[in-house]
Order: C-alpha cells, then structure tokens, then sequence
C-alpha cells in the first residue's frame, strides 16, 4: 500500500500558523518579486481568485474582500516543511519526499496495522506540532494514491482528511469520478488525444487495451495504465542529487553593456557554483545565455546562449564564473537591451569520484577557499564574499514587499508574545 | 559527565549565557608532545544545548516576551521561551495562548468553572476563557531563557 501526503494550501497555511488571526480569512501568497499567486487559503479560493493570478491585476480584489497579501518566505516554508517530513517519516521508514508539501509513503509490511487509523493520527500529530493540515490518500499504487488523496482533500467532512481506496469497487468509484486531464502526469498532449477518442474519466483510460496506450502514449502511458489499474509499476525514487541547477534572473531595468550584463552573469555563476557545492557535485559544462525582451516589439530583438564543455570538472566559484565570462562573451553583442539572462550547470560528477585530468585540472586550492567562504556565508549571511567582478553595493533587490517574518530559522524573527 | 541541566528552579537557566546552538567541548586541557592523551578518544562528546533544552525539533518553537504579567514565575520582558508544541496543554502548564489577536503568555488554570489564563503577577487579572474569545492553545512553554546580565 502506497500513501501520499500532501499539506493543504502548504504556504498560505504555514503563513497562518504564526498568525492565528488569519484563520478562516483569505490569505494569498505571491511568487518571487511578488509576481502572480502561488498559494491559496480555501477562503481565497472560493473568492474566485486562480492558480498564477497576477498580482497587479487582482489587488482591487484582494482590497474590496481584505485578503491578506503575502510574498514568499522560502525559509519559512522550506523549515515548516522539514518539520512536517520528519513527523510523517517516522510513521513509515519507506518515504519519498516528492516537492516541498508532498511525500509518499509504501506501507510495505503493514498489513497487520489499520493504515486508516495510522494515518488520523499522523494528521493529527502533525497538525498539532506545526499547526500545518494534511490530507492523506491511501491506495495499491502510487497513481492512485494521488486519486485518493485528491479524493480526501476534496470532502473533508466525510473523509476528516484520510480516505483508504481499500476495495476494488473504491477504486472503480473513484476512477469514475477522475476526469481524464486530471490524472497525474497525463499531460495536455496524451489528454487531449484521450478526450479525441472519446475518453471522458480515468476509468475510460484504464479500460483502453495496452496495445492503443503503448502506440500511443508511449511506455509512460502504459505504466500509468497499469498502476491506475492498480498494479503497481512506479515505485518510490531515491532521492537523487539534481542533474542540473539553473540560475536565471530578469533584470529590473533592461542591460545596455557589457559590464552591467556581465556582474549579473558572473553572479548567476557563483549562485550555480554555491549550490553545486551544497550537494557535493562538479560540473562538466555550462551554458549561459541572454536575450532581450519579447514583449518589446518596438525594440530589435536579440537571443543566444552558449554551451562550453570544460577541461575539468569543478564546483570552484573562481572557475565557473571564468567560464561564464568566456561563454558570455562569445554570445554578448552590443546595441540591444538586455531584460534577463541565466547560467545552467550541467553533467555533474559526484565529489568523490572525480577523474582526474592529465594536463589540466581544478585548481586544488580552491576547494579549501570555497569551503571557508561557503562558511563565512553561513555564519554571516549570503553574498558577504563576492569576486570582485560582482558589484558590491548590489544588494538583493527582490520585490518582496508583503514578506513575514522568518519565524522558525531567525533568532530576531521569533514570534512576539505579550505578558499584559 | 555533562552538567545535567533542570527543569527547575530556573537558577541553572540564570547561569545559562549561552545562544542553544553553542558546542562546548566536554573535555580540553593543554596538550604535550609526545605521548598521545587517552583522553583524546572522548573529546568528541560536548555538551550541545539543543539537546538538552530541545526535545522535539520537530515541534519546537522559539517566542520573545514582551511585558512583565509572569514575573513571579521568573519570565520577564525580552526573555526568550522554548514552545513545545507537542505537549498536551494541562492544568498548571506555562502556555502560549493565542487570544482575540494576539499570543500571551500565561499559567493555564482548569478548573470547575472553566478555562483561566492566570498570571504571575499580582497587578494583573487571571482571564475566563469564554465562548466568545478567538481562542486557541499554541504551545507549552519548556524552557526559559535569559540573559544574566
């Protein structure tokens, strides 16, 4: 039996934990630079107020109908969180940590345990410990987990949150109930194909011989099927160090030389190389790139990017940024307006199994130089230690103009309480 | 040993100068050349305050007080409390308590008449928890902290 918890409205509910005057009231959380919402309280949701609202376009909603208007506190999230995993983990050892509000959980061995009851009392343990609700889906597979926990999530008052697919019958049921579009991982492409032939609900999909799914939907398509059928074929995935980690950001004014271009690559540069770090890989290549903006048509238009392959595999923060400057150069013209550019690391090797170069190699000096600034950054704060073709004075200039405090991961941002 | 640290009285809590994510190492004396110390084999084992003063991270809190209505109980403005959130909020707990608003800190009180906030402080009032009030139990304070001087 596969279980998959995910956290109701994740950040609007963790912005409520620390502001219990906010329950029962919309709440809305806004994407980096306050752009569009991310996050929804059920009372924002029912005010009408979509996935990837714009900001600017929805204020004199949020204002006629009070909603509380938050920008994201990823340190807040990615702690509350933490907490939220750790409880759940120690209900079952076999876990995978999906995104930052889902995980999934094999009950593998539990027959003799009622999962119904085990998973009430990991709502309510986790409630009680981070204030943060969940709702849980158990099924045969991990597919239809997700059905049952949109099932749990969807009547609250029947299910309190926890709805078991025990019987073949449920499953039939819920499937039923699924509009095809709505199944995990589907796809635009493969439901549109489905909703061609006539295909309206998951049970539809389910009912389709193997041999359609495979010419048409391909393997993934095939194992979906089956796991839908409730066989199981996914299984949990190890967590694994990413592939590759991109940097990208769209400058605040549009970029009309060199320099001005280059301190932001060089920066997107050293952020790559600090979370490269952070998991312990090196890169092998990097690709830079840069464009103008789109939306701009009264303006020439220009976009490029480069891909170098480097002579050794490095995570140095002096050497990626050396190679994203000759990336950029090669890429870099003069007489446009640059809106945004970004630097993507990639083809990683694990720090302990590097292979070492005959000729040329990373400077070995620097791992220990990366290590102590990695450190002062820690103990200081980000970005105290910058190379010097970074601008100093540049401070972060996110949009951030609704932030809460970060209430569990900074002594000065606890929260206050009053003896009156 | 480590020092055991108490739960009370809050003398030991007094000396405590410490922000809890300080290591100190147990053992440490100067060392010669030559023979090497047996002693080296321990000297990893430190006295680390998370440990002691937090027993549940997962459900671990940190609030700053601000006012004096439990000074008795020797909390006073600027002291920072330990909120254990998974302790069951019983009668005679020092709780954190959201009402109409805002968090405060008081004594929890249950009795046959009802629900009370008590203070440690002869100048305030003890509060009824009446069906009317947004009220909810947030935590259960652990630990004190505060500087000694």
């Amino acid at each position: 039996m596969f279980a998959l918890v995910d956290c109701n409205n994740f950040y609007a509910s963790c912005e409520r934990v620390f502001r219990p005057d906010l329950n029962g009231k919309p709440v809305v959380v806004l994407s980096n630079n306050d752009g569009c919402v991310i996050a929804r309280s059920n009372e924002a949701k029912a005010l009408g107020i979509p996935m990837g609202a714009p900001a600017f376009e929805y204020q004199p909603i949020f204002e006629q109908h009070e909603v509380h208007v938050f920008s994201s506190n990823f340190a807040l999230y990615g702690d509350m969180s933490q907490r939220v995993m750790s409880i759940v983990a120690e209900f079952c050892p076999d876990y995978e940590v999906y995104s930052i509000d889902e995980i999934f959980l094999n009950f593998k061995g539990f027959q003799r345990f009622d999962l119904q009851k085990v998973c009430l009392e990991m709502k309510k343990k986790v409630f009680r410990w981070t204030g943060i609700p969940i709702s849980i889906g158990i099924a045969p597979t991990k597919s239809l987990a997700k059905v049952a926990n949109k099932i749990a999530k969807k009547f609250p008052e029947k299910t309190h949150g926890v709805y078991h697919m025990a019987t073949e019958e449920q499953r039939i049921k819920a499937l039923k109930w699924l509009k095809v579009e709505d199944i995990w991982g589907i796809g635009k492409q493969f439901a549109q194909k489905l909703l061609k032939i006539g295909v309206r609900t998951a049970f539809d999909f389910t009912n389709l011989p193997a041999t359609w799914v495979a010419k048409n939907m391909t393997i993934i398509g095939l194992r979906l099927q089956k796991d839908l059928q409730g066989k199981p074929i996914l299984d949990l995935e190890l967590p694994q160090a990413r592939k590759n980690i991109a940097t990208t950001r769209t400058f605040e004014k549009p970029y009309t030389t060199f320099e001005e271009v280059k301190e932001r690559v060089i920066t997107f540069a050293a952020l790559c190389a600090e979370k490269l770090r952070k998991q312990k890989s090196l890169c092998n290549a990097l690709m830079v790139f840069i464009h103008t903006n789109y939306h701009r048509n009264d303006l020439p238009q220009y976009s490029k990017s480069a891909v170098i392959s480097l002579p050794f595999p490095t995570n140095s923060t002096l050497e990626i940024a050396h190679f994203a400057n000759l990336a950029l150069k090669k890429i870099y013209a003069d007489g446009y307006q640059y809106k945004k550019a970004g630097v993507i690391v990639m083809d990683f090797v694990q720090e302990n199994c590097v292979q070492k170069n005959l000729f040329e190699n990373s400077n070995e000096k620097h791992s220990a130089l990366m290590k102590t600034i990695d450190q002062i950054h820690q103990k200081f704060g980000a970005h105290k230690v910058r190379l010097g073709t970074q601008d100093l004075k540049r401070i972060w200039k996110m949009k951030q103009e609704n932030l809460s405090p970060c209430y569990t991961t900074k002594l000065s941002d606890v929260i206050t309480i009053h003896c009156k | 040993m480590a020092t055991k640290f108490h739960e009370g009285p809050y003398l030991e809590i007094y000396s405590a100068l410490t922000e809890t994510e300080l290591e100190l190492p147990l053992i440490s004396f100067d060392l010669s050349a030559g023979f090497p110390s047996p002693a080296l084999d321990f000297i990893d084992i430190s006295i680390d305050l998370n440990k002691h003063l937090i027993k549940r991270p997962s459900a671990t809190y940190f609030g700053r007080v601000r006012g004096e209505s439990m000074c008795n109980a020797g909390i006073n403005d600027g002291d920072l409390v330990v909120i254990d959130r998974s302790i069951e909020p019983t009668d005679g707990k020092i709780a954190v308590c959201f009402i109409d608003g805002e968090f405060t800190l008081k004594r929890i009180k249950i009795d046959k008449t009802g629900l009370w906030l008590m203070p440690e402080n002869d100048k305030y009032q003890p509060i009824k928890i009446e069906e009317h009030n947004e009220f909810a139990i947030w935590g259960v304070v652990t630990y004190i902290i505060k500087k000694a001087q």
